[in-house]
Order: C-alpha cells, then sequence, then structure tokens
C-alpha cells in the first residue's frame, strides 16, 4: 500500500533537517560560517512554520501522525528561536575554541529536528521518536567540551544518557500496553481501556506519564537534572531546561489530554515544585539553583496537566522557557566564554558592573517568580491559578501559590546578590583598578539577551496572542 | 469629554512610568539631573491626578461625583484571562489618588535634596515613580484581575527601596517584607479567581453587591481577601513585618509605605473585600472587629515599651489601621467613611512623621528615644513640628486624626449588641493609650536637658520645608474641613453596603 506523502506540510522538518546538513557542508567545505548557517537554517525553519497549511500528512483515515495546527507552528517557531538563540550565546565558546565547530552547531540542528517532530507529532511512535531525537544530541553536547572541568561534563553526560534510555524504555512500554489495551496510537484517538483490559490501560498509561515525567525532570524522577546542568557548558543548560523540557511538556500534554491521568499527575505536580523550590533554597551555586527552580517551575506546568489544563500548561511552558531563557542567557554574558555557572558568591555585585546585563537577570528571575516588571511571568502564574480554579482543583491551586512564597526566597536572594557591594577584607580599595574589572560582553550575547528580554516583555504585554495561537 | 478623560486616566498611570523610563535611560554621571526629572515626572502627574480629580468639580456639570466613576475606561486586554483594562476613578478612590501622587512627589524632591546611602539616587527616584504606578493603578483599578497585578506592581521595587537604601539589617526586614506580602498577594490571587470563576466577570462595578454569588463563593472569597488584605494593612497578628520594615527602610521608603502602599490593603477590603463579597464581609464582621480591636490595643501597649522613634511610630501604625479596619468590620456607612477619612489622615500624619524621624535620625545619628532628650532646646522648630505630627495623630479635635478613630469608635456603637459595644469601649481606650504613648514619646524626646547627642544639630533646611508644609497643611485642612477626603463617597459606599438591606 502506498501512501501519498504531503511534503508541503513536511516544510518544517525539512527546513530543520536540512539546517544540520547546511552546518555539516559548510563546516566539511568551508570551515566556517557553521554558526551562520545554523542561525540561517533556524530562521528557515521559523519561516517554514508559518507557511499556513491546515492539513495533515501520513494518516489512515482521519486520523493522522503528522498534524498540522497553529499550535505546532508555534512551538516550532519557539523550538527554532531557542535553537537560534542558543547558537548565538555559544559563539563565545566556539570562537575560543572551548567546542568543537562544526558538531556542536550539527548536533543542536538535529535536536531543533527533534523539536519540530514533537510539535507536530499525531501518534505515540512519532513523538517518541521525535523525543528521542530532540534528547539523542544532547547527550553528546553535555559532554562535548574541551579543555578543563572535563571529568564533570563526561559523568554528567553519562547520568544523563542512562536516565534518559531509561525513561524511553519505560514510556515505550507504556506505549505498548496502551495500544495493547485499546488498540489505539493516535493521539486524538487515545481513550482510557475498558473492560477486562482496564487495568493494562492505566498501567500503560501510567507508564507513559512515569516516562515523560523523566524528560521534564519531575521529582522523583529528577535527580539527573541539576547535576547534568550544571556539568553542561552554560548555552547548553540553557537549551537543556527550555526546548528539552518543552518537548517532554508536549509529550505530556498529549498524552494527559485523552487519558485519565489526573491523580498521578497531581501528585507529580505537588512533590515536583514541593521538592524543587525547598531544596533551591539551599542552592549555593547559580546554574544548580536554576536547575532546582526549572525542576520546581516543571511542577507548575504540571499542575494543570492533572486538570487537563492543557492550554494553561502550554501558555505558562511558553513564558517560562522564555524567561529561562533570558536567565540562561544573562548568567552567560556575566561568565564569559568557557566559564561554567560558578557559585552565586561569585555574582555579588555583578549587576553594578554590568547594569543591563543585570537588569534583564533580575527581570527574568521576577518573571520566573511571578512578578512584575516583566508580565509574562504573573500572566503565566495567573493562567496557571485561574485554569485550575474554573476546573475545580482549588486546593491545587492554593499548593501552587504557597510555592510561589517559597520560590520567591529564593529568586530574590539572587536578585539581591546582584547589587551588593563586595566587600573588601581589611583596607578599603580605592584604586578603581582594583576593583572587579567591569567585563566586557561579547556582542552576540548582547543581541541575544537584549532580543530575549525585549520578546520576553512583549510577550508580558500582549499574552493573548499567544492565547489565541494555542487555541486555534 | 470623555476621551479628554479616559487620557488623563491612563496619564495618571502612564507617567510615572514614562518617568521611570526616562530616569533609566539618563547617563549615570548625571545622577542628580536625573532626579530633578523624576521629580518633574512626580509633578505632572500630581498635576494629572488633581485635574482628574477635579474635574466634577471645575466643570460643575459633566458627571455628578456622588454617583459612580466620572471617569472610565474599559479595553479588552487579555480576554482569555478574562483581564479588561478598566479603570476609573470615583469618590473612593480619589482622595487616596491624590495622596499617592502628592507623597510620590514630596518624596522625589527630598531625593533630590539628599540621597540615602547604599546606592544611586536615580535608581530611587525610578523605584519611586514606579511604586507611584503601581500603587495608583491599583487604586483605579476596576477590573478585578487588573487590580490583582497592580497589586503585585508594587511588591519587588518597594523590596528593592529597603534593601538598597535602608539600616544596617535591611536585607532580612526586605526579605520578611517582601514574603509576608506576596503570602498575602497569592491569596489574593486564589480569592480573585474563585470569584471571577464563579461570576464570568472581573468587574468590580458589575460584582459590586455581590452579584447574586452564591453564599460559599462569598465566604471562601471574603476569608482569602481579608487574610490578603489584612497581611498588606498590616492587621494584628499578621503585621510582623511593618516594624522591621519601617526601621531599616530609607526615609522616602517609610514614607510611601505608611502614607499609601498600607493603604491598598484597607482600601482593597473595601472595594474588594466588601463590595464584591459582601455576605462574606458581615459573615466575618465578628472576627475582623475583634481582630482590630486587638491591633488597636497591641499596637498601643508594644507602643508603651518602643525606645526606638521609627520603631514606636511603626507600631503606631499598627494600631491606626486598626481603627481603620474597625470602620470596615463595622459594616455601616459611617464606619466605612470613618475607614477612608482614617486612611487619609493616617497617610499625611504618618508621612509626615517619618519625614520627622528619618530628619532626626539623620542629623542625631541615633534613634534611641534616651539619647535624644533635650531636642527642643537645640532644634525648636524640628521638636514642634514632631510635637504638632504627634498630637495630630493621637486624635486631637480639629486635626486630621480625629475624625478617622472617633467615627471608627461611633460606628461601633451604632452598630449595637453587647460585643460591638465592648469593642467600641476597648476602641476609645486603646484611643487613650495612643495620646499616652505619644505624650510620652514628646516627653522624651523634646523635653528635658539636652543630650549630647541633640547638641549642635542643622536647622531645617529649604527643602524640608517644602516637602513637610503640605503635609502639615493638608493634616490641617482635612482636620477642620472632613468633606475633603469624603465628598462623594457617601453613595458609592451605599452602593458596597446596600445590597443587603
Amino acid at each position: 500500500m502506498t501512501q501519498a506523502v504531503n511534503h508541503v506540510a513536511l516544510l518544517p522538518l525539512y527546513a530543520a533537517a536540512g539546517t544540520a546538513i547546511l552546518i555539516l557542508l559548510a563546516d566539511l567545505f568551508l570551515g566556517r560560517f557553521q554558526l551562520a548557517a545554523g542561525l540561517l537554517g533556524a530562521a528557515g525553519t521559523a519561516v517554514c512554520a508559518l507557511v499556513p497549511r491546515d492539513t495533515g500528512t501520513f494518516c489512515t483515515g482521519d486520523l493522522c501522525s503528522w498534524v498540522v495546527t497553529s499550535r505546532a507552528a508555534l512551538l516550532t517557531l519557539v523550538f527554532a528561536a531557542l535553537t537560534a538563540g542558543v547558537l548565538a550565546l555559544s559563539a563565545p565558546v566556539l570562537r575560543q575554541g572551548y567546542a568543537p565547530p562544526g558538531e556542536y552547531p550539527f548536533l543542536l540542528a538535529c535536536s531543533m529536528a527533534g523539536g519540530v517532530v514533537v510539535a507536530y507529532a499525531g501518534d505515540l511512535i512519532t513523538l517518541i521518536v521525535g523525543l528521542e531525537t530532540l534528547t539523542l544530541p544532547l547527550y553528546v553536547l553535555v559532554g562535548l567540551r574541551r579543555g578543563r572541568s572535563l571529568l564533570a561534563g563526561a559523568s554528567a553526560a553519562v547520568t544523563f544518557f542512562l536516565i534518559s534510555v531509561i525513561s524511553t524504555a519505560v514510556a515505550l512500554l507504556g506505549a505498548a500496553l496502551l495500544y495493547a489495551a485499546t488498540g489505539a496510537l493516535h493521539l486524538t484517538a487515545l481513550h482510557d481501556a475498558t473492560g477486562q483490559f482496564a487495568a493494562l490501560g492505566t498501567a500503560g498509561a501510567a507508564l507513559l506519564v512515569v516516562g515523560f515525567a523523566f524528560k521534564v525532570a519531575a521529582v522523583p524522577l529528577h535527580a539527573w537534572a541539576p547535576a547534568t546542568y550544571d556539568g553542561a557548558p552554560v548555552p547548553v543548560a540553557a537549551y537543556l531546561s527550555t526546548a528539552s523540557k518543552l518537548g517532554g511538556v508536549l509529550a505530556l500534554a498529549a498524552v494527559v489530554q485523552r487519558l485519565d491521568t489526573g491523580p498521578v499527575v497531581a501528585v507529580l505536580a505537588v512533590l515536583t515544585m514541593t521538592v524543587g523550590n525547598l531544596v533551591a533554597l539551599r542552592q549555593e551555586r547559580m546554574v544548580r539553583l536554576l536547575a532546582w527552580s526549572s525542576v520546581a517551575q516543571a511542577g507548575y506546568i504540571l499542575a494543570p496537566l492533572a486538570a487537563a489544563g492543557v492550554e494553561a500548561a502550554l501558555a505558562y511552558a511558553i513564558f517560562f522557557v522564555l524567561l529561562e531563557f533570558v536567565a540562561f542567557a544573562a548568567v552567560a554574558a556575566l561568565r564569559g566564554p568557557g566559564a561554567d555557572g560558578g557559585a552565586l558568591l561569585a555574582y555579588r555585585g555583578a549587576g553594578r558592573r554590568n547594569p543591563w546585563v543585570g537588569a534583564a537577570l533580575v527581570l527574568a528571575l521576577a518573571g520566573l517568580a511571578g512578578l512584575p516588571p516583566g508580565l509574562a511571568g504573573l500572566f503565566a502564574k495567573v493562567t496557571i491559578v485561574e485554569s485550575l480554579i474554573a476546573a475545580g482543583w482549588g486546593w491545587l491551586a492554593g499548593v501552587v501559590a504557597l510555592n510561589a512564597v517559597i520560590a520567591l526566597a529564593y529568586y530574590v536572594r539572587v536578585a539581591a546578590l546582584l547589587y551588593t557591594v563586595p566587600q573588601s577584607p581589611g583596607i578599603s580599595v580605592l584604586d578603581p583598578a582594583l576593583l572587579p574589572a567591569r567585563a566586557r560582553v561579547p556582542l552576540a550575547l548582547t543581541t541575544t539577551l537584549l532580543v530575549g528580554a525585549v520578546v520576553a516583555v512583549l510577550a508580558g504585554f500582549a499574552p493573548q496572542s499567544i492565547f489565541d495561537t494555542l487555541a486555534g | 469629554m470623555t476621551l479628554l478623560l479616559q487620557i488623563l486616566l491612563v496619564a495618571v498611570v502612564a507617567i510615572p512610568v514614562a518617568g521611570a523610563a526616562v530616569v533609566a535611560l539618563m547617563p549615570a554621571s548625571r545622577d542628580r539631573g536625573a532626579r530633578v526629572v523624576a521629580t518633574v515626572f512626580a509633578a505632572a502627574g500630581l498635576v494629572a491626578a488633581l485635574v482628574l480629580v477635579l474635574w466634577p468639580y471645575l466643570r460643575g456639570v459633566g458627571g455628578d461625583p456622588t454617583l459612580g466613576p466620572w471617569a472610565e475606561i474599559d479595553a479588552a486586554w487579555v480576554p482569555a484571562l478574562g483581564v479588561d483594562f478598566h479603570l476609573g476613578v470615583d469618590g473612593l478612590s480619589a482622595p487616596l489618588v491624590v495622596l499617592t501622587a502628592l507623597l510620590t512627589l514630596l518624596c522625589c524632591a527630598y531625593t533630590v535634596w539628599k540621597v540615602p546611602a547604599g546606592g544611586s539616587g536615580r535608581t530611587l527616584a525610578g523605584l519611586l515613580l514606579i511604586l507611584e504606578a503601581g500603587i495608583l493603578g491599583t487604586f483605579l483599578a476596576l477590573d478585578l484581575v487588573l487590580f490583582f497585578v497592580f497589586f503585585e506592581v508594587v511588591l519587588l521595587p518597594m523590596y528593592a527601596v529597603i534593601a538598597g537604601w535602608g539600616g544596617p539589617d535591611r536585607r532580612r526586614a526586605a526579605r520578611k517584607f517582601v514574603l509576608y506580602t506576596l503570602f498575602g498577594s497569592v491569596l489574593l490571587l486564589l480569592g480573585v479567581f474563585t470569584v471571577v470563576v464563579a461570576a464570568g466577570t472581573g468587574d468590580m462595578l458589575a460584582l459590586a453587591g455581590g452579584f447574586g454569588l452564591s453564599h460559599t463563593t462569598q465566604y471562601v472569597a471574603f476569608a482569602l481577601f481579608a487574610v490578603a488584605f489584612a497581611v498588606k494593612a498590616p492587621l494584628w497578628p499578621l503585621h510582623s513585618w511593618l516594624p522591621d520594615a519601617h526601621t531599616e527602610a530609607p526615609t522616602v521608603g517609610s514614607v510611601i509605605l505608611a502614607g499609601v502602599l498600607l493603604k491598598m490593603g484597607t482600601y482593597g477590603l473595601i472595594r474588594v473585600g466588601v463590595g464584591v463579597a459582601p455576605e462574606g464581609a458581615v459573615w466575618a464582621s465578628p472576627v475582623l472587629g475583634i481582630l482590630a480591636v486587638a491591633a488597636i490595643l497591641v499596637g498601643s501597649l508594644v507602643c508603651l515599651r518602643q525606645t526606638e522613634l521609627k520603631r514606636l511610630i511603626a507600631y503606631s501604625s499598627v494600631s491606626h489601621m486598626g481603627f481603620v479596619l474597625l470602620g470596615i468590620a463595622t459594616h455601616t456607612v459611617t464606619g466605612l467613611q470613618a475607614a477612608l477619612i482614617g486612611n487619609i489622615a493616617h497617610g499625611v500624619i504618618t508621612g509626615l512623621l517619618f519625614f520627622l524621624a528619618g530628619a532626626i535620625k539623620d542629623r542625631t545619628h541615633t534613634g534611641a528615644l534616651a539619647d535624644l532628650g533635650g531636642l527642643r532646646e537645640t532644634a525648636p522648630r524640628l521638636a514642634g513640628l514632631l510635637g504638632f505630627a504627634a498630637i495630630a495623630s493621637l486624635g486631637l479635635p480639629g486635626l486630621a486624626g480625629f475624625w478617622g478613630e472617633a467615627f471608627a469608635v461611633v460606628a461601633a456603637v451604632e452598630r449595637g449588641g453587647a460585643l460591638w459595644t465592648t469593642l467600641a469601649v476597648l476602641a476609645a481606650l486603646g484611643g487613650a493609650l495612643t495620646a499616652v504613648y505619644f505624650l510620652r514619646l514628646l516627653r522624651r524626646v523634646t523635653h528635658g536637658p539636652a543630650s549630647p547627642a541633640v547638641t549642635g544639630v542643622p536647622a531645617i533646611s529649604r527643602p524640608e520645608w517644602w516637602a513637610w508644609s503640605p503635609l502639615v497643611l493638608l493634616a490641617l485642612a482635612v482636620g477642620l474641613v472632613p468633606a475633603l477626603a469624603l465628598t462623594g463617597t457617601l453613595d458609592p459606599l451605599a452602593a458596597l453596603t446596600g445590597a443587603l438591606r
């Protein structure tokens, strides 16, 4: 049996995969412009996502394995933007030879292709394949660093790899059980099993949720995340906590929409946000703190998923990845190429030396805490609480609200640290040359940070466009 | 005309934001210039606020101030969350709007003259403008979710003001402030959506009077609102952030905090708590009344034992806000009017008190009452002003502090019954205690032989006179003509409470 393939519908995927090939060719024949090729390809992918089409492909009857919706287009746009942003963040790292200039952008582009597949996936197998394509290159990226702290990178990569493989196996087992119990693989056709297979179907659904929960680093399946983020180069950690997490959220959203997984997800959500926030309170290293905070944020995303509020969860996820990206970009800008996130104390007074980078970091942290000046985080929090109360899950909304208070304690600690005057021991230093120098931030980083911050602020003022696209 | 009013309404909130943006973009070397620019923007904001508020009187016609908001703007913002950009000004919010704009202007002008140690003056002025925008937005918002958004805007700027320019223990105090108030504001968020989801709208004008919400919804919503606003106001026993925050905050921070930030709590309780969930308000009124009287008594008793100037004034705020909350708890028009005028009076007088306390601390480098004896000998004008402010605060008839406290007690008596009569008596007793501790303060600080700390203190400078005299005049004016703060409040209040009668 032959199947008609709608190549136009597949354009974003072609563009994303083409990006990877383009980078490879640029590396092979020119030996330079790999980064430019990556940025160009990401832009092309974004453009292809915006070409309006309303049909899917790989269909059997009404059910398609590749579903084209405006939501998928928006998410592709987000994946492409994140990839381009991380590429730009990596520019100084690549220029100074901390990572191989060809392989690094190539792997990121491959990962982007996986993200595109996840966004458009219409059945469980496509979804899992997409998710694997999204994460597989990241194992290498985490460990891919020349020079110092090789060991930390390698151990982070291996931890991440093992955990990820196990989670994929669990998710596949869940999909298989669900298929055995209900005969459904397409996301729109998923339903709870009845009769003698009810138990089997429930087990399958639970395993799927657990498998995907690994990807978003939900407690108790979170232990890999802080070590991996901290061991990876800062731009890669940014990608892990934004694009990779978004993929996991999409996968979870697809599953919980049709299956009765509320209780499992609710328990995961409460554990995730509470544990994430409490542990983050005690962190002394920047990237670890962000990692634990991103664990807690995953809990907020899971909460509406428990009540099947998929749109609220996705809207929150989009606001979250924007703010998280800005936070990581600011950290990368403050630390300079080749450095890891460093200890929190290293950021003492950084906001005074680099006022604009400091302001961007404060904007991002306040947003992650759900507070103005950026309205994106505020509306994200409001969305979650509104959807939970509207769905009758008032108690969960209360848990989210209390967690927001706990979370503010550490966000505000970091933000305050940026503006602390560094205490000089003994005699006071009068010579300005002896004070920590105002670090020069590379142009690529400044631009990325500026674009990220502007997009985050604009999204805060016009959140309705995001809601409309997600609903449409 | 309506278009002009709508532009004015948006301008009142937008001018401070624009000012903050301009200040942020000015080069760091032009620090003083930036502070002057901030003051100019604050002045423009005050002019806009005055025109907006006095509009019905200036025009003579074009809107009867006693009927609902005379200026209103309503535009959809985020329909998915039910958020409308709905602002309006009526008799309840008008005096607070003017007070906010005035205090911000005075604080910005004060910052031009003197920047507290800790950071750049331009950042401080910018933060003051952001605070103003958030507070004004809260007072003007007529949409529940928008109200919440503005309520949250002030959290971090106030934190930054305390943590950046405060005293030696500022970090802890600022953290305590921000965590406490965020706790209050997340409860507000829960309450707002309990109402919005149940009613299907966030329009506060439509919701006023209950909107036919079920008993359970109203009880739950009011409980959430009451705790949320009780943290902000603050109401005993949720007040413990306040003394620390006030003691550590810089002078301008204390003035804004006591002068208008606390009012967001009491205004919210009237507009949102009583307005949206009136049955819940009636149901909870005995508890609220008892807590309010407890706050009055506890605040006064603690004041009697305070040895630090700013801490004493901070605790006196707890006691004064207790009177305001008692007025609200009685759920009568008299009580609510007492609460409104108490709000304004406390804002004016405590603002002045904190300015004076700051000036004394800056000059003598101590806030300990024991070290300040004999101020009258060396700085008679400063001591005289402190005496005036303290007497206004203790509620001498003819000055602003009197009306709020007296009529809160009257309202409790009017409410009748054993409980409310007892509360009235206890509150009156608390009022007497207020007199005791303020007289004690005056005796300790101004009288007696001059201590070493107060010898050779500089006289009051011209900028200080400029910053303080409007407050002195207002304390007199509101005391002599309370209608200044109460015109146009009767009908909105009757609309809020009348739904039950």
